[in-house]
């Protein structure tokens, strides 16, 4: 019996890997020849995608961009013994893009079937439950404060912190809630961990709620993941079923439930706030901070909210210690980020790597420049509220306050690419637009302000003296920086002020002084 | 995507009973309101103006927070869609490979805007921001399942088998 992967995760099959796998099965059939199918998670290198592999003696053997046309000649070649193939990657653990990570969050993603419980723990799943079952809540908190984990949902906030918050609030009822709203565009990480390895997400939830002493959590998914829902419904039912959730986990007497509840197609529902909101069943709006979720959330409980990519760390570091997870990365950026190579890139995919990289080799040396061929002009990071960086400043640094220093963020690990067709005034306009119709509402500067930012930047680029517009659009970026009550208004000046900044010919304003690409 | 059972949308026709079954059994839940309207939507296709009453009624809310919620969120309709619901992703990503050009070829092909349904019934176009899929751009949704790598003549392809012409 020869074993193939095919890919289950929603980016392999919307490229054609369901119709692969069932050419590949009647192929066989055909043939005369045994093969098991395996429906693995991606490994992320979405260009390769549908990415198919074959167990050989000596390690997986890796074949793609395969379409319904390679089947017979991948056959015909022996691609079953892992012969060669115009296709034909080699070993899957020898392609570079993958070789060159480090893959700690990412360990089992696309090496394991997704909903394969044995396979999980057959591959380390699990363990980081058992030490947390053997330490106390305050020893487990300690841990994750130790490892320097900060929140991977984008403000980058101690995970270990927020943990020793919830955990000193006195409660009948703690609830820790996973934030899978994934809004930004150029991020998929999350949901990657849910579709390709949700026993982590599952696993890093129960250990959060060991810590801080919760017994219920929520996983609040956004409505556009279908099949992130499908597969984390269906895990969940394993685990109960394995005694992994519920009245016992594992067998310690300790109790933990979870639920995945859906989202509705609301950005701002992935706002903290807003998000326990929508849990609650109201409007998706802002709540005012004071008090803290921390201590006052989901039903006015102390609640843990973290996001997926967060979460899904806790196993590893509960697994391999706090020390060995903070002796990756740079300065008070520990351990590492699963970067999202998107947009217009040759080789879009999911890099995993210790903070410290370098912005120019990812997006070269992994990213292989544009997918067009022409030249990158800038690089949205850190999601619609993000900056854009001009190629000046591709050599920054993955790194929270290496981004903070070049006015830019981090985020949830997001690089979208753009060539130089890109026209900046148009994507400044879009940020607008894009606050306008996510505004849940509750202040002026962001309700209002974001619609009279697309009109002054029209306005901008009509006018023929454009000395007054200017003036307009920088008091409405102060205004809406300064009134607004969360980022959602709080940041749409960055994309809107570094386009203008770095590409002020867009604008049809005078080039920028060598200063403005030098800071 | 929902807790029913039902395919989206198949039952024809609003139906008091049919919409309590689904409600009840919810309502006992804590912030039973989204995954109540997630289960008529599924259900129904859309959230008809009858719910808004049994839903104040089972989870004793009033019409006024429904009506909010249900207009809150982008994802529960309020009128009947077509039978595919066809999502076409506008965020950055997709801008960055050909959005806008697959776009206006979706509004052309199909002959209509954003929000509205072709004559027949068949497909209706709505935009989306972001899908996860940003390293297969430019991405669409149809009904629940994901596609990526679009262009003009791929989404002809897929939305012909849909639209009868
Ligand atoms: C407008 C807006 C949208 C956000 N969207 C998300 C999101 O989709 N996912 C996420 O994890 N955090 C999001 N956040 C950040 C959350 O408010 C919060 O910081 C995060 O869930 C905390 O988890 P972490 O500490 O593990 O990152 C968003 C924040 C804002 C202001
Ligand atoms: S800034 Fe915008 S999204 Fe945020 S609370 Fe104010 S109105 Fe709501
Ligand atoms: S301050 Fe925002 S555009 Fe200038
Ligand atoms: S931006 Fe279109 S799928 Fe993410």
């Amino acid at each position: 019996m020869i074993t193939v992967y095919v890919p289950r995760d929603s980016a392999a099959r919307s490229v054609g890997a369901d119709e692969v796998a069932l050419a590949i099965t009647q192929e066989a059939a055909r043939r005369n020849l045994p093969v098991q199918l395996v429906r693995n998670g991606s490994w992320g290198l979405f260009w390769l995608e549908p990415l198919v592999e074959v167990a050989t003696p000596g390690g997986r053997r890796a074949y793609g961009p395969v379409t319904l046309a390679d089947i017979p000649g991948l056959f015909d070649a022996h691609f079953l013994q892992g012969a060669t193939h115009p296709l034909a990657q080699g070993y899957t653990q020898e392609i570079g893009y993958l070789k060159n990570q480090e893959r700690l969050t990412f360990a089992r993603v696309g090496l394991i079937d997704p909903l394969s419980l044995a396979d999980y723990r057959a591959h380390e799943g699990l363990v980081g439950l058992q030490r947390a079952l053997e330490m106390t809540p305050s020893a487990i908190v300690e841990a994750i404060t130790t490892s320097g984990l900060r929140g991977r949902g984008g403000a980058a906030f101690p995970t270990g912190i927020k943990w020793r918050t919830v955990l000193n609030t006195q409660a009948t009822q703690k609830y820790v809630v996973c934030n899978a709203d994934e809004g930004d565009s150029g991020t998929f990480s999350d949901r990657m961990i849910m579709e390709d390895d949700p026993y982590t997400l599952i696993e890093g939830m129960i250990i959060a709620g060991l810590a801080v002493g919760a017994t219920q959590g929520y996983l609040y998914l956004r409505c556009e993941y279908p099949d992130a829902w499908q597969v984390l419904n269906e895990a969940i039912s394993t685990a109960y079923a394995a005694g992994v959730l519920g009245a016992s986990v594992l067998g310690s007497g300790r109790h933990f439930d979870l639920e995945v509840r859906l989202g509705a197609g609301a950005y701002i529902c992935g706002e903290e706030t807003s998000l326990l909101e929508s849990l609650e069943g109201r409007r998706g709006q802002i709540r005012f901070k004071p008090p803290l979720p921390a201590i006052a959330g989901l039903f006015g409980q102390p609640t843990a909210i973290n996001n997926v990519i967060s979460l899904a760390t806790v196993p590893v570091i509960l697994a391999r210690g706090a020390e060995f997870y903070r002796d990756f990365g740079v300065g008070r950026s520990r351990g590492t980020l699963p970067i999202q190579l998107a947009g217009n890139l040759a080789r879009g995919g999911l890099v995993e790597k210790a903070f410290g990289v370098r912005l120019d080799e990812l997006l070269y040396e992994y990213g292989g420049g544009s997918a067009s061929g022409r030249p990158l002009r800038t690089v949205q990071a850190g999601g619609p509220l993000g900056s854009y960086l001009p190629a000046a400043h591709f050599d920054t640094l993955v790194d929270y306050e290496a981004f903070a220093a070049r006015g830019a963020m981090l985020g949830h690990g997001g690089l979208v690419a753009f060539d130089d067709t890109v026209n900046m005034a148009s994507m400044a306009r879009y940020a607008f637009e894009f606050c306008a119709l996510e505004s849940c509402g509750k202040c002026t500067p962001c309700r209002i302000g974001s619609t009279r930012g697309v009109e002054v930047i029209d306005r901008l680029l009509a006018a023929r003296h454009k000395a007054r517009e200017l003036t307009l659009l920088n008091d409405l970026c102060e205004t809406l920086q300064h009134g607004s009550l969360c980022a959602l208004g709080g940041l749409t000046p960055l994309p809107v002020h570094s386009a203008l900044r770095y590409f002020p010919e867009d604008f049809g304003l005078p080039p920028p002084d060598a200063s403005a690409h030098g800071a | 995507m929902s807790d029913a059972n039902t395919p989206q949308g198949t039952h024809p026709g609003w139906s008091d009973s049919v919409a309590l079954a689904l409600v009840q059994p919810i309502a006992a839940r804590p912030g039973p309101l989204l995954p109540a309207l997630h289960a008529l939507q599924q259900c129904f296709g859309y959230v008809p103006a009858q719910a808004v009453q049994l839903l104040a009624n089972e989870l004793n809310l009033s019409r006024a927070e429904v009506h909010g919620v249900i207009t809150f969120y982008d994802f529960f309709r309020t009128t009947p869609a077509g039978k595919c619901r066809v999502r076409i992703c506008q965020a950055e990503a997709c801008q960055a490979m050909g959005s806008a050009a697959l776009t206006a070829h979706a509004k052309a092909r199909l002959g209509i805007d954003f929000h509205q349904t072709t004559a027949n019934g068949a497909v209706t176009l709505e935009p989306v921001y972001c899908l996860g899929n940003c390293a297969c751009a430019p991405a669409m949704l149809m009904d629940d399942r994901l596609y990526g790598r679009l262009n003009a003549e791929r989404f002809d392809a897929l939305v012909s088998a849909e639209v009868a012409p």
